[in-house]
């Protein structure tokens, strides 16, 4: 699953979802993976804005990544290319995690990732 | 499977709408029917069933070419993926119920006929690194070197997959700009539980602007006149339709279910399997055993009942009324 993905998910229990605590899931215990993928700067410049870009500091930073700039870059500093860009394709589009957990911060239910796929079924008591 | 007839499953579907409107609780019981009777079925069938799953719906594909470039949607109930590399220039999140499907989904996805850049197919997995250990933004991503990188790492840029039920989707609200949910909701086994199911869609894409914000639902059809199913208005909408899993021996003659016959804009269900579709369908019977089959419950739409705007049974939705507005 890329660190892509996980900016869009949040706990699948219906009474999560309006607590700012069941986004973004917590990776625990995860194991990464970088895949080689031809970059796409058209790509990254127009999902750029639909991500929730203090989500995904916290989860680079629980990641052990270096510190993302507390603002997002601009889509000029991504035309330009350099550091940022590449860093931010490593991180959204290359990095995997293959196995683990994704932790809900509201109600604590442990999602697992297998294989490179988070499974979201719950159990009959959280439905 | 062609002489195989539908059965009735309108007493069941009774018994669990009273039963759900007696005591809210009581939706264990639908969501218990459809592990039997959908999500099992898909669980056993997934191989055969892909393997006659290729071709995308024209009115799908043109939905999801018409979307903008660089876009983030959702397939839900994206089965083998056949919908997810449509739109190369968009950002497809899959999601299926059935964890069997979504590997296909996975390897598919991993192995596009037509990548999506011209050395897409052939990537390689650069160095795994556990959190915590050596900064991964760091590790060279010279795949190269790498000795121990497995051929099957290469991965879709454009897509992703997950395993997840459509009522209780783990996507953020309005996170994404379109959803589509192609050939799903009709396997919910009350009402209540389909309209959910959109309601669920709605939940996760942007409120309307501009070209974004749209959900496209596509659901069998009741009216299917010329069908050799013979549904046809003022039928039985509650069905258990039958699958033959075919042993993969022989190449099946028999055609898949069928959608919608009456619109052009429809499924062609009868898709020739893959001839090199794998042999690996667990459950086949074996030589002279009659091939097992399995029945899928279906609701089918009666016209106007999806939504009164279309007469093809399918619609395109907007989240007009904002759940939540997230302010930056």
């Amino acid at each position: 699953m890329k660190l892509l993905t996980l900016n869009f998910l949040s706990c699948a229990v219906k009474t999560c979802k309006t607590s700012p605590l069941s986004f973004p899931l917590h990776p625990k215990d995860a194991e990464l993976a970088k895949d080689d993928v031809e970059p796409n700067p058209d790509l990254l410049t127009n999902i750029l804005p639909r991500l929730d870009w203090s989500a995904l500091r916290t989860t680079a930073a629980e990641l052990g990544f270096p510190d993302l700039p507390e603002t997002a870059p601009s889509p000029e500093e991504l035309v330009e290319g350099g550091k940022t860009v590449q860093d931010l394709h490593e991180l959204l589009m290359e990095t995997q995690i293959v196995e683990g957990k994704l932790v809900c911060g509201c109600c604590g239910h442990e999602y697992a990732v297998r294989e490179g796929i988070a499974n979201f079924l719950l159990p009959s008591h959280l439905v | 499977m062609t002489s195989l007839p539908s059965s009735s499953a309108a007493p069941a579907v009774a018994k669990l709408t009273a039963a759900a409107a007696a005591d809210p609780a009581a939706e264990a019981e639908a969501d218990a029917y459809e592990r039997t009777h959908v999500h099992g079925v898909y669980q056993a069938i997934a191989s055969h069933f892909s393997a006659t799953r290729h071709k995308p719906w024209p009115g799908v594909a043109s939905f999801l070419q018409a979307q903008h470039p660089a876009s983030i949607g959702l397939d839900v109930g994206c089965g083998n993926g056949k919908y997810l590399g449509v739109s190369p220039s968009v950002f497809m999140l899959g999601s299926d119920r059935s964890s069997a499907l979504v590997a296909l989904a996975r390897s598919r996805t991993a192995h596009p006929d037509e990548p999506a850049t011209p050395q897409g197919a052939i990537k390689t997995r650069g160095e795994a690194a556990t959190t915590g250990a050596a900064a991964p933004a760091t590790a060279t991503p010279t795949a190269d070197t790498n000795a121990n990188a497995p051929a099957q790492g290469g991965r879709s840029s454009t897509s992703d997959v997950l395993v997840a039920d459509g009522l209780s989707l783990p996507f953020r609200n309005e996170g994404v700009d379109f959803a589509i949910c192609v050939a799903v909701i009709h396997h919910l086994s009350t009402r209540a539980r389909r309209q959910d199911a959109i309601r669920q869609l709605l939940r996760c894409v942007k409120t309307r602007e501009a070209a974004s914000g749209h959900v496209l639902v596509y659901v069998w059809a009741l009216e299917q006149g010329n069908s050799r199913r013979g549904w046809e208005e003022g039928g039985e909408q509650d069905l258990l339709v039958p699958w033959v899993l075919k042993s993969q021996t022989r190449t099946p003659k028999t055609k898949a279910p069928r959608g919608p016959k009456t619109s052009k804009d429809t499924p062609s269900g009868g898709e020739p399997p893959s001839p090199t579709a794998s042999a690996d369908a667990a459950g086949a019977g074996g030589v002279g055993q009659p091939d097992p089959v399995f029945k899928r419950f279906y609701h089918l739409y009666r016209q106007g009942e999806l939504e009164e705007d279309r007469d093809n049974w399918w619609v395109v939705a907007a989240n007009d009324a904002p759940i939540s507005r997230r302010e930056k």
